[in-house]
């Protein structure tokens, strides 16, 4: 809650989005495709040399689902799954999980609810159960429901006298306004304040089946132990049913939006439509972004508003694919006095890339660090585990560790000159700048 | 088919068992030192070809002069510009085309750099992080566009956010004497005022082998790092020159109170800190027992403020506690609690006040202080998944003057604190006196 140790620059949304498409040396990672004896199909990672387990799931379908009159039921629904379960309220579900050192974690994404666990060797079978009574059996009691209600409401207050938020959530309004995409997934006041216990109740009979269900587990565990915690991690759930994913071609209102709001640094929100991973230019439109605003300290973005100007912390830019949208989106938080530069310089260096692409030793440069640095995304059980099963949700293949530098490989400068081209228009941009900016 | 649920009393005795330690797989850890002073310690972790390679300076915002506040940071920052042998920006785009990332820290009692590279790459960036510790070249004009990136830094962290105001608020008074009082990124003012002077000053003062630490993390042998640690760092000057010593607090007699309104809060909360000890080599048991006691009181729901305003009363949506004996000096252990809707501060403060009154009376339960032991040791096994965490584990410790073999000794020490250490930090270190209890408001609309 208090912050003491100032980075060089922040970790941004964009780069965890970029950290996922890293992929790993094959020789590091066995993975092996298994199905489990209740007949689950799931992968596994054999790694023995610490005493842990890690496990993920990843269930299909998330807060687009949410009725329209109740954005945010998914995400209250998983933020009670353990506030009690069973026959254990709140507090015996949390003494419980305690006494096994296991650790849960739950979110509700728009395409997904994702699962998490990490468990100890020593307490594996007790804490698999756990876990299973929590994903089948939460309870939506009153007193939980009521106090994580109050958190959620008091997160969303605060929230809208954040620019950065009330960017996003402006941004998101404006481009999808007949998709719940449009709507903020932790929803609002009123919406939260009206979530029922049946509610609640439907969204989880909903959300979390054994259809939508793509799971992992890297640790110290053979496949025949793996195979029994898939079989009763699931054994509560109902089998489901698939959700259908409609690919839109939804853009974005070019032009600029300013919402005011007294604070001394503007925070905006600038994207435009992106291209879904099935496109054929998707491979060369993540290296153009790498040069253009994705790649850290050293893309084109950083450099010239950051390191020869001044002006802005820091500035990114990312591919955002969903199930129903795909968005090119980046942010920047500025100087009121200096926010119309700093889009200047963004919108020019947005032109630029659409006219003249990048240099081979850019292409070069790009693709030895998108190519080398994947290991590093990789190096724990945990990370392992949810990479696998972004490869399951993307439907990659498991010879996609494999193929991935590959396909970086083979991009050409006339690959990259061609999706900028059809991809990249500054006048395009939708633009949302939250704050007092000067001269816009 | 659903796995029954396992009563309540099959898992507490399950819990009891685990009290005993769980076995612990310690990471492989060894450390030696150039004869230069620079300290080295490598951790190895062969799951995968990459390092975490660190140098660890040991000078942070707390080490600044009197008015030059954010120079720590706003250094570290310069750190990445020219120096003799590389251009402007060449650092971080090196690391970056040989498929690594790279990034730096600041806080204040250390400062840090850190790149993460494939395991064959380390001798690349070890000379590069070798030769910015003295080939430096900084000028006006770096200086004056990096001060414009750290301005939009404060604003983003700090001037944007009124908790990070009340947080600097809170500091600035429970510190009377101490630089903890003054915050790492630096006062607004100050940093307007920051020049090439003060960096330069700074850099030659601090930045040397015998003031640093070098961690290297992952697929490495001990023998290979000191190869090329005596390769890149070994003919590098020591400086002679330990950091000074800081001014130490006076003894504290009234407690403080401060109030702050800002018309952005949504959520008012209170937050009381107190001053206590930071971890002492000759009594490392009280900085674990305070350790303890703040995990007894404020983590999770099954804390002793949860229960109390949270489970029972239901007057607050969020409490907690919390301490750090990674300090060099003194430092905060803090308690806070969110109200829920209707309720007053007040209320709040006498809630949290009551527990704390209660606690002091009849200490823990054996149970609780068994349940923080045991969710350190599991903590410190799932810590191993993480190299980079484990380097900054042993950096930050390493920094603050601590040992390798201390570090490795303390859940040791965890598991020989009693239910009356607990207690008696309490009584001893929970005292009004030396306190400061803030409040965060939303200030009346015009």
């Amino acid at each position: 809650m208090w912050m003491i140790v100032m980075f060089r620059a922040r970790l941004a949304a964009g780069l965890a989005v970029l950290a996922v498409l890293i992929a790993l040396p094959a020789q590091a990672v066995e993975i092996q495709d298994l199905t489990s004896p209740g007949g689950t199909g799931f992968w596994l990672v054999e790694e023995p040399s610490i005493p842990i387990v890690a496990l993920e799931i990843s269930f299909a379908g998330g807060a687009r689902h949410d009725p329209e009159d109740r954005p945010g039921l998914a995400n209250l629904m998983r933020a009670l799954l353990d506030e009690g379960a069973g026959d254990m309220d709140a507090l015996a579900f949390a003494e419980a999980r305690d006494a096994l050192s296991a650790r849960f974690g739950f979110s509700a994404g728009r395409d997904a609810m994702d699962a998490s666990a990490r468990m100890l060797v020593e307490t594996l079978e007790p804490s698999v159960e756990l876990l299973a009574t929590a994903l089948a059996k939460p309870r939506f009691d009153p007193e939980p429901l009521e106090r994580v209600r109050g958190q959620l409401l008091a997160s969303i207050a605060q929230s809208a006298t954040e620019p950065d938020s009330v960017a996003g959530e402006a941004w998101s309004a404006g481009t999808f306004p007949e998709h719940p995409y449009g709507l903020p997934s932790d929803g609002t006041a009123e919406s939260v304040q009206a979530i029922t216990r049946d509610d609640l109740a439907a969204a989880h009979g909903m959300l979390l089946t054994r259809v939508n269900a793509r799971i992992a587990i890297v640790g110290a565990i053979d496949a025949e132990k793996a195979g029994w915690v898939v079989d009763t991690v699931l054994a509560g759930l109902p089998e489901g049913k698939p959700f259908a994913a409609t690919e839109t071609n939804i853009a974005p209102p070019p032009g600029l939006t300013v919402i005011e709001m007294d604070v001394p640094q503007s925070a905006a929100i600038f994207g435009q439509k992106g291209l879904y991973r099935d496109d054929p230019d998707f491979i060369p439109a993540y290296v153009m972004n790498y040069v253009l605003g994705g790649g850290g300290f050293t893309s084109r973005l950083m450099t010239e508003v950051r390191e020869k100007r001044g002006l802005a912390y820091g500035v990114y830019s990312y591919l955002s694919v969903r199930d129903e949208a795909a968005l090119y989106l980046g942010s920047v938080r500025t100087a009121n006095e200096r926010m119309a530069e700093s889009l200047d310089v963004i919108r020019g260096e947005w032109a630029r890339m659409a006219d003249e692409g990048v240099s081979e030793d850019e292409l070069e440069r790009a693709k030895k660090y998108l190519t080398g640095a994947f290991p590093l995304s990789l190096d724990s059980n945990a990370k392992i585990a949810r990479y696998l099963v972004f490869m399951q949700e993307e439907a990659l293949g498991i010879d996609y560790l494999d193929r991935r530098n590959g396909l970086i490989e083979a991009v050409t400068v006339e690959d990259i000159k061609r999706v900028a081209a059809r991809l990249l228009d500054p006048d395009a941009l939708s633009i949302v700048v939250v704050g007092k900016p000067e001269g816009l | 088919m659903i796995h029954p649920t396992r009563p309540i009393a099959f898992l507490v005795a399950l819990g009891l068992l685990l009290a005993q330690p769980l076995a612990r797989a310690e990471p492989k850890v060894t450390d030696f030192q150039l004869d230069n002073g620079m300290d080295v310690v490598v951790i190895e972790d062969h799951r995968a070809p990459v390092v975490t390679h660190m140098v660890w300076y040991r000078i942070g915002s707390a080490d600044e002069p009197w008015g030059r506040s954010g120079i720590a940071h706003f250094f570290e920052h310069l750190m990445f510009k020219a120096t003799k042998n590389m251009p402007d920006g060449a650092f971080s785009k090196t690391v970056a085309s040989n498929g690594g990332s790279d990034n730096a820290f600041t806080s204040y009692d250390y400062t840090g750099y850190f790149q993460r590279i494939a395991a064959d790459r380390l001798d690349l960036v070890m000379g590069m992080e070798a030769d910015r510790m003295k080939n430096l070249v900084l000028s006006d004009q770096v200086v004056a566009t990096e001060r414009g990136v750290i301005l939009e830094e404060r604003s983003q962290r700090t001037d944007n956010s009124p908790q990070g105001l009340f947080g600097e608020q809170m500091n600035a008074s429970l510190y009377m004497n101490h630089p903890y009082g003054v915050p790492v990124i630096g006062w607004r003012h100050e940093i307007e005022q920051l020049n090439v002077n003060d960096a330069v000053t700074f850099y030659e003062r601090f930045y040397a082998p015998d003031n640093a630490i070098l961690v290297v993390a992952g697929d490495v042998t001990p023998d290979e790092v000191r190869a090329l640690a005596e390769k890149h760092y070994g003919s590098i000057p020591p400086s002679g020159r330990p950091p000074e010593v800081r001014p130490k607090e006076p003894p504290q007699l009234a407690p403080r109170q401060i109030e702050m309104e800002d018309a952005r809060v949504r959520q008012p909360f209170m937050r009381r800190a107190y001053l206590v000890p930071t971890y002492d080599p000759a009594d490392p048991k009280e900085s674990a027992a305070l350790s303890i006691l703040a995990d007894i009181l404020g983590d999770g729901l099954s804390s002793r403020f949860a229960r109390a305003l949270q489970l029972d009363q239901k007057i607050a949506i969020d409490t907690g506690a919390y301490y750090s004996p990674s300090r060099r000096d003194a430092t905060d252990f803090s308690i806070y609690g969110v109200p829920a809707q209707g309720v007053s501060l007040d209320q709040i403060e006498d809630a949290l006040d009551a527990v704390l009154t209660d606690f002091i009376a009849t200490g823990p339960t054996e149970e609780e202080v068994a349940r923080i032991k045991r969710l350190s040791n599991a903590a410190r096994i799932f810590a191993q998944d993480d190299q980079s965490s484990l380097a900054r584990l042993y950096g930050a410790a390493l920094s603050v003057g601590r040992t390798v073999a201390e570090v490795q000794a303390w859940p040791d020490v965890l598991d020989s604190v009693t239910v009356e250490d607990v207690r008696a930090a309490a009584e001893k270190h929970l005292v009004l006196a030396r306190s400061v209890t803030g409040r965060l408001s939303q200030a009346e609309m015009e």
